[in-house]
This record gives structure tokens, C-alpha cells and sequence, in this order.
């Protein structure tokens, strides 16, 4: 699940009014909401039933697992916790089946990835990766590209920490997914990605003052 | 430079703009995601939404997953 870490920039969405977008959605609130009994529980099990739906169509829109139903069946129990829990933040910005579908996605996917690392070796060492230039960049912007990827390459190497370094290598090079990196380090999403947010800003302070600005424009430096 | 070695710097350096963090991602998910399929300005209401789904791939396939979800229906 993700933190309440603090924002990675300065932007902030705006906070609209609470207002219910229609009917069925303020119908869901008030008997999710509603003290023990039969209303609450039959609105908890028609919830559950609609996460599982939807952490089923996730695993199978990410490619068939074995264990798809177990997946889903964890994705949906978890997701219920999560609302019941988050009901209050609810501010009627969406359908309640549109702000609930979100939690069955996230761990639906969450679940799946982690599924898929598990027994693989996370790599963690700043070792053994390189930004070389492709083959089919052509001759001609060989020289150019070249010189670019090897000011990013100087860039890694020496402006972040080591901690720095080993996540971002870990997600933009090595494609480590973001939650399998968190759970083996032991933090969370929104921690790493402000962590990944502050390297690629030291990145391209750095070569800015080398006066390239990749992918800014088209060609991208000096 | 070609398309690969693009993907690569932009995966490597991320959006230039400023974004939102992956926790407002998820809050706003829902509402942003109901305004791009009504064919409303979702990163008006949502400054700093889709530069983060440009740098977050963890979050763009949350917003790729209920946009289909949405599209087909649910």
C-alpha cells in the first residue's frame, strides 16, 4: 500500500467540493457506512464481490496466471479492509465503484508483480550497467548521443548517493518494479519514488550545468 | 537519437515538469481517470497528474488498469 509520504513536488491537486456524483454512490456510502448488521454486511459482501470482478479482470488483462483466482480472491479481501477503512476520505469526486476499483487494481497488480519476482534476485549493486548508445542511432549521431549518454552515465556515477544510485539503476535500468524494490528493501512505493524523483532531479541539475538539456527538444543537447 | 535510446533517457530522467506524488496519483486516480473518458481537461482539475504517470510506471499501469476497466464497462 502506498505511504503518506510528502509530495515529490510542489504540485498539489486542488481540493474540490464533497458532493455525491449520484444516487448509487451515496447509496454504498451509507450502508458501507451504517452501524453492524445486515445492511452493512450485504453492502460489504456486494462490495467484495464487485473487487473480485475487478482484480480478475486486472490479473487476466496482465497476462492468464495459474493462480489467477487465488490472486484475485487476496486482491479483493485486501481492498475491502482498505475501503472500509478509507470510507470517510471518500469525497464523492468520482462513482464509489470508480474510487473502490482502484484499490482492487493496486493490489491486484501489486500482488501480481511481487508473484512474478518471487525467488528472483533483486539487484541491488550500482555494477555491471551502462546507457550505451544503440546501434541504430546511425553514425551520424553516434558522436552526439554518445557524449549524451555518457554525461547521464558520469552523472549516475557521481551526484547521487548510493542509495540514489541503486534505485534508480534498480527501476529505470534494470526494470526492478517499483513495489518488488520496496517490499525487499523494506519501504514503500511513494518513499522509493521520492527517493527516484530526487536522483533524476540531481541528474539533470548536473547536466544542465554541462549546458545539455535531454529530451527538453528534439536532439535534446546544448 | 532513436526511439530506444529516448526511452531509456526519459525512463532514466523522468518528466521534466513538475508532478504530483504517488500518493496524490492514487487519491486523484479515480477522478482524473473519470474525466479523460468524459473527454474533460483531467490534468486542468489535476495539475502534475500526467507528468507523474510519465515517471511512475508502477502508477501508469494503476491508470492504464482502470481506464480499461472502465472502457469495458464495469
Amino acid at each position: 500500500m502506498l505511504s503518506a509520504a510528502a509530495s515529490v513536488a510542489p504540485v498539489t491537486a486542488a481540493e474540490p467540493d464533497s458532493v455525491f456524483p449520484d444516487p448509487e454512490s451515496e447509496r454504498w456510502v451509507a450502508e458501507l457506512g451504517a452501524p453492524g448488521g445486515p445492511v452493512h454486511d450485504a453492502a460489504v459482501v456486494r462490495l467484495h464481490e464487485l473487487l473480485v470482478r475487478a482484480a480478475r479482470f486486472e490479473l487476466r488483462r496482465r497476462g492468464a496466471h495459474a493462480d489467477l483466482e487465488d490472486l484475485a480472491l487476496q486482491a479483493a479481501a485486501d481492498a475491502t479492509v482498505a475501503i472500509i477503512a478509507k470510507l470517510p476520505t471518500y469525497r464523492g469526486q468520482s462513482r464509489f465503484t470508480t474510487w473502490a476499483y482502484k484499490f482492487a487494481l493496486l493490489e491486484a497488480s501489486v500482488k501480481a508483480r511481487r508473484r512474478a519476482w518471487q525467488g528472483r534476485e533483486v539487484p541491488l549493486d550500482d555494477d555491471g550497467w551502462a546507457l550505451v548508445p544503440s546501434r541504430a542511432d546511425g553514425p551520424g549521431a553516434d558522436a552526439e548521443t554518445a557524449e549524451l549518454l555518457r554525461a547521464v552515465q558520469d552523472a549516475i556515477a557521481t551526484v547521487l548517493t548510493s542509495h540514489q544510485r541503486a534505485v534508480l539503476v534498480a527501476i529505470t535500468l534494470r526494470d526492478v518494479p517499483i513495489d518488488v524494490l520496496a517490499e525487499r528493501l523494506g519501504t514503500t512505493r511513494g518513499a522509493l519514488y521520492k527517493t527516484l524523483h530526487d536522483a533524476r532531479r540531481k541528474l539533470r541539475a548536473q547536466l544542465a550545468l554541462q549546458g545539455l538539456h535531454p529530451l527538453d527538444s528534439e536532439g535534446g543537447s546544448r | 537519437m532513436n526511439e530506444d535510446t529516448r526511452n531509456r533517457l526519459a525512463r532514466v530522467l523522468g518528466p521534466a515538469a513538475a508532478e504530483v506524488s504517488c500518493e496524490v496519483c492514487f487519491e486523484e486516480l479515480d477522478r482524473f481517470v473519470e474525466l479523460e473518458l468524459a473527454g474533460d481537461d483531467a490534468e486542468a482539475a489535476i495539475p502534475g497528474m500526467t507528468a507523474h504517470l510519465e515517471g511512475c510506471p508502477a502508477c501508469a499501469e494503476d491508470h492504464a488498469a482502470l481506464q480499461a476497466l472502465l472502457q469495458a464497462g464495469a
